[in-house]
């Protein structure tokens, strides 16, 4: 009885689509996110995402392929953002702000403008499960395998850029590259979960998942995969709850991820909080 | 300095927004030179070893490199996360960045990371988090990293920093068993006595270059006043110079003998 009602919504397309999505989304931001974690932009992933709802009224609005326009404003936003920040005129996170909040304030007034559908704006903000298509699908699963090549191909490239970036670039790698290929990951990421996870609720699915993941390894490579999979685990569960509970998908999965970082916090004690406090060791004599 | 010099500077200026940090520096390191940069905070001794490393381009003036160089660079310690989950052997394997496309380490690499954290004697260490190291295990880390890319010229940021004397003094003999296997080497430190008692060569800085020479040579009252803007003693002990960080006596002759004044602080 119980098993039939939570297998029913499987007979649906629009669910199924939806829930391939949020475990893709998941997986992807519990990726990326470790990098986002370790190299201190959070705020970055916070106001890229912000900055993408630009481009996604835009094209709304315009009728153009949201992949398209919202793409190409992601990856404008993502490249003018790794270039301010490079450049150290001003704080980094002033200009983030800037650049990202702007952006925002333009797609809200481009809503407000052209009077856009609620629907479509509700959606963008905190995500839905309604409207997810083959198209995203597809979308979301090009922008894994991108992810998961560059992070298998340039690992130790990028481990280096995001530990010590200063001594990799002294041992030949191309610290100005990666980032840019960071940035462009992270705004296809964006792009691909926005639908499903919402502009404000996606910088949470770009950090819970890595924090829950420091707490339980000191490996990096290990953090690697255990990120994902808890993006996934998080991304799966809360789909399911999203719909058994009618909540918008977004802030489900947030909380789910939510609440799987307050479990692990309060199981790992002082092992985990000890991991993740940003001390310096006392030195040894 | 040597003919043919692994790197020289000629006429160095360095600039942050509109600052010159460094300004017209001449400076060359020799194959198996042991060199240590002194100076003030500010001085521009960080940039000096990011321009010799080629991670700060010159405004003007030039970096010459021999072919081929193969330089590694030692960051202050203060600059590390030391939250990041790398374990020991994890941190020392980044020099090796270009040798393999896979994310995994080949039995060479294991092999050879063995090999250069026993002969610095950290392999115990090998799968501890960096975090849970003293001082100088984390200090011989980074050393070993630095090593790991087999080098001709290594580049320390103040690796005696922050450091008791025991550990300092660990340390550099650490280095100096590396000069002396033909590595040169390239230091900055605030430690004026500790480079004395084991560099063969100072470079006193302050934006550019105010003395270079032997330490006997180059740490004297007036090329030291120069460099930090204050009078400093310099005694003599055991034919070292030694410098005394007591601003109290700026106007007592130079060049005392140190026994003549237990009660001051020696750098």
């Amino acid at each position: 009885m119980i098993a039939a009602e939570l297998l029913r919504p499987f007979e649906f397309e629009f669910f199924r689509n939806g829930l391939v999505v949020a475990t893709m989304a998941g997986a992807l931001c519990g990726l990326v996110g470790v990098y986002v974690v370790l190299k201190g932009m959070s705020y970055i992933g916070h106001g890229l995402s912000h900055a993408i709802f630009g481009g996604f009224a835009a094209s709304t609005l315009l009728g153009i392929n949201f992949l398209l326009g919202a793409g190409a404003w992601g990856v404008a936003s993502a490249l003018m953002i790794n270039g301010v920040t490079r450049r150290r005129v001003i704080r980094s996170d002033a200009a983030i702000g800037v650049i990202t909040t702007a952006s925002f304030a333009l797609g809200l007034a481009l809503f407000a403008f052209f009077d856009g559908e609620g629907g479509s704006f509700d959606a963008a903000l905190f995500g839905s499960i309604l409207g997810v298509g083959t198209q995203d699908v597809i979308a979301i699963a090009v922008v894994s395998v991108l992810a998961s090549t560059l992070v298998f191909l340039r690992y130790r490239a990028l481990l280096f850029t995001t530990f010590d970036p200063e001594v990799a670039e002294v041992s030949g790698v191309n610290t100005a590259r990666m980032d840019a290929l960071l940035m462009l990951v992270l705004a296809g990421s964006i792009l691909a979960t926005m639908k499903i996870l919402g502009v404000t609720l996606i910088a949470a699915a770009l950090v819970i998942p890595p924090a829950v993941a420091r707490m339980l390894t000191t490996s990096f490579s290990r953090m690697l995969w255990m990120s994902s999979a808890i993006g996934a685990c998080c991304g799966f569960v809360g789909m399911n709850l999203s719909y058994h509970l009618d909540v918008q998908s977004g802030p489900t999965i947030v909380l789910v991820a939510a609440t799987m970082f307050a479990v692990v916090f309060m199981a790992t004690g002082p092992l985990g909080r000890g991991r993740n406090r940003d001390l310096r060791p006392a030195r040894a004599g | 300095m040597s003919a043919d010099p692994l790197v020289s500077l000629r006429g160095v200026t360095c600039r942050y927004a509109s600052e010159d940090v460094l300004a017209d520096v001449d400076l060359a390191v020799a194959e198996g030179q042991f060199v240590g940069v002194v100076g003030p905070s500010g001085s521009g001794k960080t940039t000096l070893l990011r321009a010799v490393a080629g991670s700060m381009r010159p405004v003007r003036g030039s970096v010459t490199r021999r072919p081929g160089l193969r330089v590694a660079y030692v960051p202050q310690v203060e600059t590390i996360d030391w939250s990041f989950p790398v374990t020991v052997a994890q941190c020392v394997l980044m020099a090796r960045v270009h040798d393999r496309l896979w994310p995994w380490t080949s039995a060479a690499e294991r092999s050879a990371v063995s090999e250069i954290l026993a002969r610095l004697d950290i392999e115990h260490l090998h799968d501890r988090h960096i975090r849970e190291l003293s001082g100088g295990q984390q200090q011989r880390v980074f050393i070993a990293r630095a090593m790991l890319g087999e080098p001709d010229l290594l580049l320390l940021d103040e690796p005696t920093s922050g450091v008791d004397v025991r550990l300092r003094h660990e340390i550099l003999h650490l280095l100096d068993d590396l000069s002396a296997r033909g590595l040169a080497i390239l230091l900055t430190t605030h430690d004026l006595n500790g480079i004395a008692a084991h560099l063969p060569h100072v470079v006193c800085l302050n934006r550019t270059v105010l003395g270079a020479g032997r330490p006997a040579d180059v740490l004297t009252p007036d090329i030291l006043e120069r460099t930090y803007g204050a009078s400093m003693q310099v005694l003599e002990h055991g034919g070292m110079p030694v410098v005394v960080d007591s601003f109290s006596h700026r106007h007592a002759p130079a060049r005392e003998h140190a026994h003549d004044h237990p009660d001051r602080s020696l750098t």
